[in-house]
């Protein structure tokens, strides 16, 4: 979807800030919201690309104007309300009035917890031939989805070259729909600074997107 | 989405706010408790993790080990996920990590615009700036104005390569060995290795700096 959240070359968000000594977490409701959603994530409510997209419907005001841990929040809740999991009843009473479904993977408990420190796998065997070697010329496709999708806005339409091939992931345009895992090569794809800025652009610049198959045409 | 009280308190309004938030937060994590699909306790062993056992010292040492080790420096380059199983306990690291160097003709940099994937078993969670609009706009776009807000400057012919996390890939930055650590052990130059530096918008310290 044309987002906000696809913010790759939007002006006008002023500096970047970083911040000396900076805690792992600046409020305890912040290490709640991280934990929840790893938590119901393994233990199946959701895959991540489902989660993403949450965080991407959220209206463009509220996206802008939340902290990411807000969002990670907000995004939380009305997943877990439209899967199912829960009611806006329960929520706003702030307790359950019916037993919970079934997840997929069980209870998120003590024994799961060493699992999640390492990230879940994405690569799947590959249903056919990768279309593009590394050196290809491949343009982005010039594709404007409503639902979720990982090509971003700045470099639909232009020209860039294979640089690495991951082998076949999930792909996330589908997976985050719940529309299966539907596994395609990913590549990484380098563009020139210039291509995508135009002739102002910085000429020492080149940028890389990884990009899945079905982003790509010949060029 | 709607709020449960809109009045608004005019002289602490960010406070309310936040409390309204803290609120809701733990009554999700009561109703979620209550329906039987989450233990606190594992939630609570979850944030220790991040806050105690998981960050840049992990990225730090596999640095520190490409600087003195030819041989793992260029399995690290060819397979990162697969040269940093082969180290002790920071082994455990996901599929798909890639590893890409800095040299005196290229400096990478790594962002995530679509929203905020980040190496966390190598660098822990990311920074607030890392998750904030500012850098994800700007970065593909004006790399050399986002170093500049970290007070770093590059000379002007250098090759600048952007990495986007646009999928289940990781990125880390292989910083350049700081010059004047000759014989140095990899425990004296893993302290020089911060956290930026494996990201792209920072350099490692140079020896006699205060860390």
């Amino acid at each position: 979807m044309n987002g906000v959240h696809d913010m790759g070359g939007m002006d006008g968000f002023g500096k970047v800030e970083p911040e000396a000594n900076e805690p792992v977490f600046h409020e305890e409701w912040e290490s709640r919201v991280l934990a929840m959603v790893r938590a119901m994530g393994a233990a199946g409510a959701y895959n991540i690309d489902t989660s993403r997209f949450y965080r991407e419907t959220l209206p463009p005001h509220v996206y802008l104007s939340s902290s990411y841990y807000k969002k990670w929040f907000l995004g939380l809740e009305e997943m877990l309300i439209e899967k199912g999991y829960l009611t806006r009843q329960e929520v706003a009473a702030g307790h359950a009035m019916t037993p919970g479904k079934a997840l997929k993977h069980g209870k998120f408990d003590l024994a799961n917890v060493e699992r999640i420190m390492v990230r879940g796998k994405f690569g799947r065997p590959a249903p056919a031939a990768a279309k593009f070697n590394i050196g290809d010329r491949v343009r982005a496709k010039n594709m404007h989805p409503a639902t979720h999708t990982r090509l971003p806005r700045y470099v639909r339409g232009h020209v860039g070259v294979v640089e690495l091939n991951h082998g076949c992931h999930v792909f996330p345009d589908t997976a985050a729909m719940e529309l299966g895992e539907n596994p395609q090569w990913l590549y990484t794809v380098v563009f020139e600074g210039r291509d995508l800025w135009g002739a102002d652009g910085d000429p020492t610049l080149k940028v890389s997107i990884d990009a899945f198959e079905p982003y790509l045409d010949p060029a | 989405m709607s709020s449960d009280h809109d009045h608004h308190h005019h002289h602490d309004h960010d406070h309310s706010e936040l409390s309204e938030t803290e609120l809701r937060v733990r009554a999700l994590e009561t109703v979620l408790t209550e329906k039987g699909y989450v233990e606190p306790a594992a939630l609570d062993a979850i944030i220790q993790a991040y806050e105690t056992k998981i960050g840049p010292h992990n990225g730090a040492r596999v640095v520190a080990k490409a600087w003195t080790d030819p041989d793992f420096k260029k399995a690290l380059l060819e397979d990162g996920s697969k040269a940093i199983g082969t180290l002790g306990h920071v082994s455990r690291v996901g599929d798909h990590l890639v590893v890409v160097e800095n040299t005196p003709e290229r400096h990478n940099m790594v962002v995530c615009t679509l929203c905020s994937c980040y190496p966390w078993e190598m660098l822990g969670l990311p920074p607030v700036w890392y998750k904030a609009s500012p850098y994800r706009s700007r970065a593909v776009k004006d790399p050399r104005g986002v170093l500049a807000d970290f007070g770093l400057t590059l000379p002007k012919d250098i090759e600048i390569r952007v990495w986007d996390s646009t999928a289940e890939t990781r990125f880390l930055v292989l910083p350049m060995r700081p010059a004047g650590t000759g014989g140095w052990s990899e425990e004296q130059l893993a302290d020089l290795v911060t956290r930026d530096s494996m990201i792209g918008t920072g350099f490692p310290r140079t020896p006699g700096a205060p860390s």
